[in-house]
């Protein structure tokens, strides 16, 4: 499964878990207005970390809060990249 | 030592020169400090508050700090009670409190407790020539999350309080302060973001738990918030937002949780022309140090004697003697809060490292989710409820969102199948299900691993460690 896949499988899961309504997903949608809040947002990264093995929030040096869904996909895609050339 | 008695919060605005210009803004109504020194928020008079122990329980924020102001100098207590407690705690707190007046903006509060006098409170101010410029030391009760859910009630002094708050230095350059935060004013916190506005020359902006942040962000831009505050984890959150970019404060200052250079840094970055602060504050010990080199812990050469807060490292963990410790818990059977020396522990487990100290976590285990504390006996006797499980143990997971985040470590009778997938992932949720119906959100593992024993200290105890 693709990180993006992953992700957005993620995201129903815990959304409906949170019993919280999410808008259609595009990569231009604000994080915080999908329908996931801070705390849905934080088990989302926590679930993440246990699917994919890493959380980039803890791997890079230079950390930045994600504001768009194509932001925080970015982020994982880029530290999964950076974590094979460093493997 | 007799605590030295300050003037009423009151007073101390009626002696303010600039009350016409301040305000106190909510996300609903909005109130001119000028307009409480001639008005009442309250459906009675306030001396028959005089000398009462009195319960404010308010859903609005802005009512909740209208009740403080005229309360302070003529009530002998005021419980500040937090916009979400639970219904069912109300009979404990008014037992602990002795609390023989409420007062509410709502009538639903007759229905849930029994005490001599309902005040009603309203965010519309009425005209009143009965004005008290009480001199009463008026004990102040701030709820805090005890082990099983129950609150604990801590008591303070306003000068206890407002210990940390150095009106004095306020010069001209302050007339301009607007203070804004995304604390809820009835906890610790965010009550020394409301005196610090109130004791200064500032007005202030608070927010609302229903309203979405992107507003609250879009008010502090339209009331030129200078000074904001909020945990680590607001902080985080309103980074994430586009709007972020509509405030631009000249002060920004961080406590409620460990602030990890991360946050710090992004801060910074976000803001160049602010000065960052974080502060080490608790309900419990009141607020201890401000640290302003923009670095996560805090100076080694914080830990000393001597001074107005003094600190020391015992058994690993932050202890702390100042004015601004609470004066201890209410109730019957509590614990004494400082120690025979007059220092609290405050259960923070702190490690120099060069010339530093970094926090660890917490002694008790507790976990911190966003400034909102989690005690994992309660989290765990949710879990044990399920007939498939034989013991948990709750700890926190560090987490670049809320700081912390409740994890489960499970052991279940007997074992999996062969095709234990399934049968996990089941029991997974089932687990999640059974801690949504009986605990607030913030309490619900994020993450539920099976484990195949748990470790058990010398004295029987599981053992927790810090994460």
């Amino acid at each position: 499964m693709s990180i993006r896949s992953a992700i957005l499988l993620q995201i129903q899961q815990v959304a409906q878990e949170q019993n919280n309504k999410l808008s259609p997903l595009t990569d231009e949608m604000p994080l915080l207005e999908s329908g996931l809040d801070s705390l849905a947002i934080a088990i989302l990264v926590a679930r993440l970390e246990e699917t994919l093995g890493f959380d980039p929030f803890t791997l890079s040096d230079d950390v930045y809060y994600p504001v768009t869904l194509g932001d925080f996909i970015k982020f994982y895609e880029d530290a999964a990249k950076s974590r094979k050339v460093a493997s | 030592m007799l605590p030295s008695r300050a003037k009423s919060l009151r007073d101390r605005l009626s002696s303010a020169s600039n009350c016409q210009g301040r305000y106190l803004w909510g996300a609903g109504a909005s109130v001119c400090l000028a307009d409480i020194l001639t008005g009442t928020s309250l459906s009675c008079s306030l001396s028959r508050l005089s000398g009462r122990s009195v319960l404010v329980a308010t859903r609005d924020q802005i009512a909740a700090a209208l009740a403080l102001i005229e309360l302070d100098g003529t009530a002998r207590r005021v419980t500040i009670c937090p916009s979400d407690l639970p219904y069912e705690h109300f009979p404990s707190v008014i037992a602990s409190a002795e609390v023989d007046a409420i007062i509410s903006d709502s009538d639903e509060i007759k229905r849930h407790s029994d005490v001599e006098l309902y005040v009603r409170s309203s965010v519309e101010l009425a005209r009143t020539e009965q004005l008290s410029t009480g001199t009463r030391p008026t004990e102040w009760v701030i709820l805090t999350s005890g082990t099983t859910g129950t609150p604990k009630l801590l008591t303070h002094s306003l000068s206890g309080l407002t210990a940390a708050i150095k009106t004095q230095e306020n010069s001209a350059a302050d007339f301009d302060t607007v203070w804004g935060t995304f604390y809820d004013i009835r906890r610790y916190g965010g009550l020394q973001v409301f005196l610090r506005a109130i004791l200064g020359n500032g007005s202030l902006v608070l927010s609302s738990a229903e309203e979405p942040l992107g507003d609250f962000l879009v008010r502090l831009s339209a009331h030129r918030a200078t000074h904001v505050s909020g945990t680590p984890s607001h902080w985080r959150r309103a980074l994430m937002s586009p709007l972020a970019h509509e405030i631009a404060p000249r002060y920004v200052r961080l406590s409620g949780e460990i602030a990890d250079q991360a946050i710090l840094d992004n801060l910074k970055n976000f803001y160049p022309h602010a000065r960052i602060v974080h502060a080490y504050a608790s309900t419990e010990a009141g607020v201890a140090f401000e640290v302003t080199d923009g670095l996560e812990g805090f100076p080694a050469s914080f830990v000393r004697s001597g001074g107005p807060v003094e600190l020391k490292v015992e058994d690993g963990s932050l202890r702390i003697r100042s004015a601004g410790i609470a004066g201890g818990y209410l109730g019957r059977g509590s614990p004494p809060l400082a120690d025979v020396d007059g220092f609290v522990d405050t259960g923070d487990v702190v490690q120099l490292r060069d010339v530093r100290y970094h926090f660890l976590g917490r002694r008790s285990g507790v976990i911190n989710v966003g400034g909102l504390k989690v005690h994992p006996e309660e989290v765990e006797a949710a879990i044990n409820r399920h007939p498939k499980v034989r013991s948990s143990l709750v700890r926190a997971r560090k987490n670049p969102i809320t700081g912390s985040i409740v994890s489960a470590d499970v052991v279940i009778e007997g074992e999996f199948n062969a095709d234990g997938i399934d049968q996990i992932a089941m029991l997974r949720r089932e687990i999640i299900q059974i801690c949504q119906e009986r605990l607030a959100k913030y309490k619900v593992p994020a993450t539920v691993r099976f484990v195949s024993s748990l470790e058990v200290s010398a004295t029987g105890k599981l053992s927790r460690h810090n994460a």
